[in-house]
């Protein structure tokens, strides 16, 4: 935002979709698998036929009180389905079943980091719902005419987390989405997908004037499917309120959707018109309830959180803070990294390598640490020849490169290519000085007192060795030669 | 007695097919003659499917499929039109569903055929079961067989009409506010509107879901006991169908009523009951009574709200339910349209009857914020009220009598100009299917015209077998079931 910000303060909140990780669809068996043909997983039920009626999934229920425990909410002992009754191609029933009154969980929290600092977000609710299938429009002339629609995703099992309005900047909202994008994560129960649909956020927003307590008019931003268009899109809308209220106009109340192509939000529809959803309790299901035993069953199967993780990572290995909130970003990155720890024993180098070099390989291959060529074990056993000196760092960077190139293991790589370090303090002095003998005027200039020749020294040998000569060896005997009369 | 094959009950049926005096195709054949002969005129079928059900009857004969041991081996039996049979049009007698074939078969209709039933025919019934007369069908009304000039009585009037007239042995209705008793009882049949939850609802087209349950017509009380526990039971496919119910045993219905207390409303009864429906009722009292049950009068204070009540909760879900014939994906849809929603308006617009519409638009209304408070959530208070009443009744007496309908059967259009006095035909019905308890229709005489009069015993939930007791022991003595309609002097 620009100087206009320091009198305004934006007042944001976050409608999160997340789909959950079962095999199945939230009222029937169909499977929920990503793109399969159109209407491919789809039965009289997620289809609406006349006469068929809904039956919950147990495993979608347990997901969702997974993230209700996590989020600290409270859990409802009776939670009640409702139907949301709206016209739409795409929605099979023309109601979705959601909850609205009583949902599953109610007044959580959740922790994000923001510029390094920990950050407490209130969560108002989380709910379980289903998804509605997609229409699409074909660009080619002669089907202008038709709406296709497919209905497999219909009735994919979602949770709706709603924050309350505790978000202040679209920077915090990212930050905000990326922290229960890896809480998802971590419990298994959303793949946290925003490309494929499988995690989908409505932002709303308003602003006022800093000191003001009453709220402005709100606009909601719909289906964000990126984090940058979280905070392009509300950066565009805070901005956009923020010149209409200092031209003394009004923000109206409406839908916008984010167009991340002009980066511009666009009006959908005005919220005058918005549908009377006419909620009612579901008949067709009994209301949903959750025993004790049930919430400690899943309790007591739940993971360790990336928070607690987090700060055990500090704790138990010494990490700065920086360090444990980026290896602890993703649980399959948290793993990988304790697995690495456990088998070379050195906390801190595992840090840098991961974090440097690992993650490097990886987002040059556009993927996660499960697509890493380099395993955990192959990661310490290449530690643990720098640190017993068989190899120097210069050549275990060259050993890694080659490890992620052959997905090779480090041992046999400095084997096969005779990688192993020269220790040899006589085969050193050789290499000294031949170097000496070589460089005579850089000699007579060290000894003259002109200290940077020393380094040009060691470089040669360094050279001369192609790399494998011990530089902490050259150094010590090249001081030698050097002081010898 | 090969004439009267077509009136043979169940179990009878099953006797004769297993001493080999007669075959399945004879039983069906009687069935299919009938309706050739008779249906032209009374309509109580939307689609007969004769051919397909005599064949089935001859594999029954060969031995060639497994259910002919069945307990309801070789019997035709008749669907209301609005529960799903996999294969036949299930339109709902509605233009917006014609020509919609089901891909699957309800759990009642899949647990009838494993018994060996033979699906004769879809009845007529009034579009989407809104209606207490078979006259809102969109395709044409269905006839009493006792008297061709009245209603059968609805909505499940094609049912009744088919089981009354020899057109089938025993059929399914729908009863979400009285729509089996009432037509039982219009055309002298026993009408079971079970226990809430008793029987699954999966492949029952919604009408109002919190009260529509899949009902039994039949001619007398042991094959009304035997449908009864072989579609009842725990269905995995509908969440609200109950772990609780138990079958029934004839044995224990056979038994007397001794000891057995039953209530009159008779405050809630003063209201408009016809006179000749309100001397049917006291005799039977009077015979129940010389059975050795004992009669009480009760106070069912909140009953004369279930008007009300019944039409806020009922229509309110039937817009909802109703919502998904848009003409998107099967059934109707408008030929000429400018747009989705322009589709959608003609779509619809084209598709429902005036009742439907009527319905659809007061539960929109009754649902949408800013009323929701003050007309679906008080009915609901009152519908908990209503359930309360009875519950506090049955703390006395064992069951509640009351009069099916507070009129015999009555003309065709009489009603229909004026939807309100069509509603409260209902009256006495309504209140069980707010309070989820079983109720059953049984013939209790005739009035002057020599039209059926039904009375009805309402129990706890889960009584079936008590208030077959009651419908069993009362018909042993009066016999009025034993009582056929004379369709053939009415052909002359």
């Amino acid at each position: 935002m620009k100087n206009s910000s320091s009198e305004y303060e934006a007042i944001i909140g976050l409608e999160i979709h997340a789909q959950l990780l079962t095999q199945s669809k939230l009222f029937c068996s169909c499977g929920t698998n990503f793109g399969e043909p159109p209407n491919s997983q789809v039965c009289p039920i997620c289809l609406g036929h006349p006469g068929v009626l809904p039956v919950l999934n147990e495993k979608a229920v347990e997901l969702a009180i997974r993230v209700a425990l996590a989020a600290s909410t409270t859990i409802r002992k009776e939670s009640i389905f409702a139907r949301k009754n709206y016209f739409y191609p795409d929605l099979p029933k023309s109601y979705q079943i959601s909850q609205y009154e009583k949902p599953l969980a109610e007044n959580g929290i959740l922790e994000a980091e923001v510029d390094g600092e920990a950050r407490t977000i209130g969560l108002k609710r989380i709910h379980l719902e289903e998804d509605a299938g997609k229409s699409f429009h074909p660009e080619k002339d002669e089907d202008e005419q038709f709406t296709f629609v497919d209905l497999n995703r219909c009735g994919v099992p979602l949770i709706e987390i709603v924050t309350e309005p505790d978000i202040r900047s679209p920077k915090e909202a990212h930050s905000y989405l990326l922290s229960l994008k890896q809480l998802l994560e971590f419990l298994e129960v959303c793949d946290g997908n925003m490309e494929k649909g499988s995690l989908r956020c409505d932002a709303n927003v308003s602003v006022r004037l800093k000191g003001e307590r009453e709220m402005g008019t709100k606009s909601e931003i719909k289906n964000i499917n990126s984090f940058k268009g979280v905070e392009k899109g509300l950066s565009f809308e805070i901005e956009r309120q923020i010149e209409l209220l200092k031209r003394g106009e009004r923000v109206k109340q409406e839908t916008l959707l984010w167009d991340p192509v002009k980066e511009v939000c666009l009006p959908m529809r005005s919220k005058e018109e918005a549908h009377d959803y006419r909620y009612f309790p579901e008949p067709d299901l009994l209301p949903l309830v959750i025993s004790g035993e049930m919430v400690e069953e899943i309790r007591k199967g739940l993971p360790e959180l990336p928070n607690e993780r987090r700060k055990r990572f500090i704790r138990q290995y010494g990490l700065p803070q920086h360090d444990a909130w980026l290896l602890t970003s993703v649980r399959s990155l948290a793993d990988y990294y304790e697995a690495v720890v456990s088998e070379c024993g050195d906390a801190k180098t595992a840090s840098n390598w991961i974090m440097t070099e690992v993650l490097r390989i990886v987002s040059e291959k556009a993927g996660d640490i499960s697509s890493c060529p380099i395993s955990s074990h192959s990661l310490s056993e290449l530690i643990l020849l720098l640190k017993d000196g068989t190899i120097s760092g210069k050549i275990a960077k060259t050993v890694f490169e080659e490890m992620a190139k052959t997905g090779k293991g480090p041992r046999s790589i400095v084997e096969e290519k005779g990688f192993v370090q020269v220790t040899d303090e006589e085969q050193i002095r050789e290499f000294i000085l031949c170097v000496l003998k070589e460089n005579q005027e850089i000699v007579t200039e060290y000894l003259g007192g002109k200290s940077k020749s020393f380094t040009f020294l060691v470089g040669q040998t360094m050279k001369l060795s192609k790399g494998m000569a011990n530089p902490e060896l050259v150094n010590r005997i090249l001081r030698e030669e050097l002081s010898k009369p | 007695m090969n004439e009267d094959i077509h009136y043979l009950p169940a179990h009878s049926i099953r006797e004769l097919l297993k001493s080999r005096n007669i075959g399945a195709e004879d039983v069906v054949g009687a069935s299919a003659r009938r309706i050739g002969k008779f249906d032209c005129r009374v309509r109580a079928y939307l689609s007969a499917i004769t051919e397909q059900a005599i064949s089935a009857a001859r594999a029954i004969d060969r031995g060639s499929v497994s259910a002919s041991d069945g307990l309801l081996s070789g019997v035709p039996v008749a669907v209301k039109n609005n529960i799903c049979t996999k294969g036949i049009e299930t339109n709902c007698a509605s233009r917006i569903l014609e020509g919609y074939i089901p891909p699957y078969d309800s759990t009642a209709v899949q647990r009838l055929k494993a018994a060996g039933a033979i699906l004769i025919g879809k009845t007529n019934l009034d579009e989407f079961g809104m209606g207490s007369s078979t006259e809102n069908s969109a395709f044409f009304p269905t006839r009493n067989p006792w008297n061709l000039d009245k209603v059968p009585g609805g909505s499940s009037g094609g049912s009744a009409a088919a089981v009354s007239a020899g057109m089938a042995t025993v059929a399914l209705g729908s009863d979400t506010g009285g729509s089996v008793r009432q037509p039982a009882g219009f055309t002298n049949l026993f009408g079971l509107k079970p226990t809430y939850g008793a029987v699954s609802r999966y492949g029952l087209v919604a009408f109002a879901s919190s009260l529509d349950q899949i009902g039994i017509f039949s001619r007398d009380i042991e094959d009304c006991a035997t449908v009864f526990n072989l579609i009842s039971g725990y269905d995995p496919m509908d969440s609200t169908s109950s772990t609780l119910t138990r079958p029934v045993s004839m044995e224990e219905i056979k038994k007397g009523l001794d000891g057995v207390k039953f209530g009159i409303p008779e405050s809630f009864l003063e209201e408009g009951v016809n006179e000749e429906v309100s001397s049917c009722f006291e005799k039977a009292v009077s015979a129940l009574e010389s059975l050795g049950a004992r009669a009480e009068r009760i106070e069912l204070p909140n009953l004369k709200y279930s008007v009300a009540s019944y039409y806020l909760v009922a229509n309110a879900e039937a817009s909802s339910n109703l919502a998904r014939y848009d003409g998107i994906r099967y059934g109707k849809r408008a030929a000429h349209y400018s747009d989705i929603s322009d589709m959608y308006d003609k779509t619809r617009t084209e598709g429902f009857g005036r009742e439907v519409k009527r319905r659809i638009m007061l539960g929109t209304y009754a649902l949408s914020s800013g009323y929701y408070d003050e007309y679906y959530l008080r009915a609901q208070k009152v519908r908990t009220l209503i359930k309360a009443d009875f519950e506090a009744a049955f703390k006395k007496v064992n069951a509640v009598l009351m009069p099916t309908s507070p009129t015999p059967p009555f003309g065709f259009g009489e009603k229909l100009v004026d939807p309100l006095s069509m509603y409260l035909s209902d009256i006495f019905t309504l209140a069980v299917n707010l309070s989820g308890i079983p109720s059953i229709s049984f013939p209790s005489g005739f009035s002057a015209e020599g039209l059926p009069v039904g009375t009805q015993a309402i129990g706890p939930s889960f009584s079936e077998e008590l208030i077959f007791r009651i419908a069993y022991n009362f018909s042993e003595k009066c016999g009025f079931h034993n009582k056929r309609p004379e369709l053939e002097k009415q052909f002359k």
